[in-house]
């Protein structure tokens, strides 16, 4: 095929609508079938961030795209705010402590193991490459009971440690930075470092570090949406509702909803629209970050699997 | 067709990225220190990769092989955990989700990063791949809650759509036999996204000179797909393929909510991953539940481990 690409026309700026698509009826089914997917993607959000804004009636008769009123909007926060004594709050909080606390740890360890599994020499750094490859893709979720049965052990559940530990070891954050460190860094930058007189500490921090900011971003965003998100790991390891991150606590919520649970009718009961709007609330900072972050997304998902 | 590739490449995983050093030029007191400085900047790593997946892998084992005194039991956790009632429908209804979802996932994501990638309109393009990642924001109990809500014809944005498949109820939406569908309808719509922007992304990487040759030559835009585009992704599908069906024999917060929302209309022992969770916490049998865990873990390795080595992904030029 590449042999005959003498007869390439010059390329134009312009959009050449015929290209790619065989004929109008190819093209008529085409459409049809993105218009499916666009709907089938975007519904349930659209639908989820104008339920939130409505009440438990409106919400069952109303048509499904209409919009909801200030009024009910701040009904069912004042409503989601005041279940179990402001509970949501703690959840927050929670999810927030664990999912930066595990992000610093992993930032910490992460970089430097980076750095010296791309630019030094040791024993151990094949079998360590290896393990942590493996390790990367199997889901996080194989390794969840095994923890618990260990720090079960030591006597850890319940502490905020059984799930931020856990959450530190983020191999595949150390193989973002391995792969930022072997392409990105030149390597004469280094050994001229070392000739002036460099200690091997000061060739890090002095040299690597500062040009490794990309990497720490991409690393924080991918171990930050990770950890928010995780459920299996703080459902495990907290037993205690003051525990919970958001993503756990929003099973207490379903389960005093009496749509959902019939036997949860009372003074504490949690209408529909307040289970959406905390369904929003639970995703919004991960909603925030994706919104602006697909590049990243994909250049980490893809990185060291494309050839430059 | 991916996994062709010569076992040898495992070495070339490992080796990738490896600047060829001049040793001759640096002396051994020099490469010590070196060398000893690249323990120090693992360490930190290595102290979690120990404490956090190799040691409770090898609790787990040994768990797994013992009784509750702490005797040595031989398989009889497995036998018991394979033999329990719940074992064989749990790997069942596992195997039928990862039939209907990875199914589903490689047509439909190659299909629809193909005709995105056919819109010529940079505008139309760039929507069409935001709109489709964004649901990836919502992961975990957050999609299925968000989905509980969507499959219940009371409160649905397509209610029409579920009355005119017959179901007027949500417990007559969630009969066991359409929950494989279910939850491949909710990992799609979570999971996709991210997948169709990587593939899109693959397909750039197609240079435009190949396609307008084959244009040239009289190939219409199928066959261009087929024998140009298909086989350029080849690598990315094997990926797809094998990070979904690792993650889906991981089945948990789908069903476990779904059980807590149907009143137990779905079982709480759904999954393999659910059966282990209700050894550890209601039954008490740490090692029923950690060898449950093995299997799944043993699963979860051999992918991985097949793709690491034979699967090429990782090698850098």
């Amino acid at each position: 095929m590449t042999t005959l690409r003498a007869s390439r026309p010059p390329r134009t700026g312009i959009p050449v609508r015929t290209r790619g698509l065989a004929g109008w009826s190819g093209r008529g089914i085409l459409a049809a079938v993105l218009i499916v997917f666009v709907l089938f993607f975007a519904i349930p959000i659209v639908w989820l961030l104008l339920a939130a804004g409505k009440n438990a009636h409106a919400l069952l008769v109303d048509n499904a795209f209409s919009f909801g009123t200030l009024q009910d909007a701040v009904a069912n926060w004042n409503q989601l705010f005041s279940f179990q004594g402001g509970a949501i709050v703690g959840w927050i909080g929670n999810s927030g402590l664990y999912a930066i606390g595990a992000l610093l740890i992993t930032l910490i360890v992460s970089v430097p193991a980076g750095y010296a599994l791309a630019l030094t020499e040791f024993r151990l750094r094949r079998p360590l490459l290896i393990v942590t490859l493996v390790v990367m893709l199997i889901p996080n979720t194989a390794l969840v009971l095994p923890e618990f049965l260990e720090l079960n052990l030591v006597g850890l559940i319940g502490n905020p440690l059984s799930v931020i530990l856990p959450m530190s070891f983020f191999p595949f954050g150390v193989y973002l930075t391995y792969i930022y460190f072997s392409t990105s860094i030149p390597r004469d930058l280094l050994s001229a470092a070392r000739i002036d007189g460099c200690s091997e500490i000061s060739v890090f921090t002095k040299i690597a570090l500062p040009l490794a900011a990309p990497v720490v971003a991409l690393v924080a965003f991918f171990s930050f949406v990770q950890n928010w998100n995780n459920f299996f790991l703080p459902f495990v390891m907290l037993p205690s509702s003051s525990g919970y991150p958001v993503q756990v606590g929003l099973t207490t919520l379903l389960a005093s909803t009496p749509a959902f649970n019939p036997t949860a009718a009372g003074s504490e009961s949690v209408q529909l629209p307040t289970l959406a709007l905390a369904t929003i609330i639970s995703v919004l900072p991960v909603l925030i970050m994706f919104l602006f972050s697909q590049r990243f997304l994909v250049s980490g998902m893809t990185a060291g699997g494309t050839k430059e | 067709m991916t996994v062709t590739v010569a076992p040898s490449d495992a070495t070339a995983v490992a080796d990738s990225g490896l600047p060829s050093r001049p040793r001759a030029a640096t002396g051994r007191r020099k490469a010590s220190s070196r060398s000893r400085i690249g323990y120090v900047f693992v360490s930190g790593y290595g102290v979690l990769m120990l404490g956090f997946g190799i040691l409770p892998a090898l609790y787990a084992l040994l768990l797994a092989f013992t009784d509750a005194d702490g005797g040595f039991a031989g398989f009889t956790n497995f036998a018991k955990v394979i033999g329990d009632y719940r074992f064989l429908p749990a790997v069942g209804h596992v195997a039928a989700y990862l039939v209907v979802w990875l199914v589903s996932l490689l047509v439909l994501v190659v299909l629809l990063a193909l005709v995105v990638h056919a819109i010529k309109v940079r505008w139309l393009s760039t929507t069409l791949r935001f709109v489709f990642y964004l649901p990836g924001a919502l992961a975990g109990a957050s999609s299925v809650l968000l989905w509980l809500f969507v499959l219940d014809p009371s409160s649905s944005p397509v209610a029409p759509l579920l009355h005119a498949f017959g179901f007027s109820s949500f417990v007559q939406v969630i009969q066991p036999g359409h929950l494989p569908v279910i939850f491949a309808i909710i990992a799609f719509w979570t999971g996709a996204g991210g997948w169709i922007v990587i593939m899109y992304g693959a397909l750039n990487n197609v240079s435009d000179e190949t396609i307008e040759a084959a244009r040239i030559d009289g190939a219409n835009a199928a066959q261009i797909a087929i024998s140009i585009q298909l086989p350029l992704l080849r690598k990315w599908i094997a990926y797809m393929g094998i990070m979904s069906l690792a993650a889906g024999t991981q089945l948990f917060v789908e069903p476990q909510l779904l059980s807590q929302a149907s009143n137990a209309v779905v079982g709480n022992d759904y999954s393999l991953n659910q059966l282990a969770y209700i050894y550890a916490f209601t039954q008490n049998d740490f090692n029923g539940s950690a060898a449950i865990s093995i299997l799944l873990l043993i699963v979860a390795l051999a992918l991985s481990a097949v793709f690491v080595t034979r699967g090429g992904l990782f090698e850098k030029d």
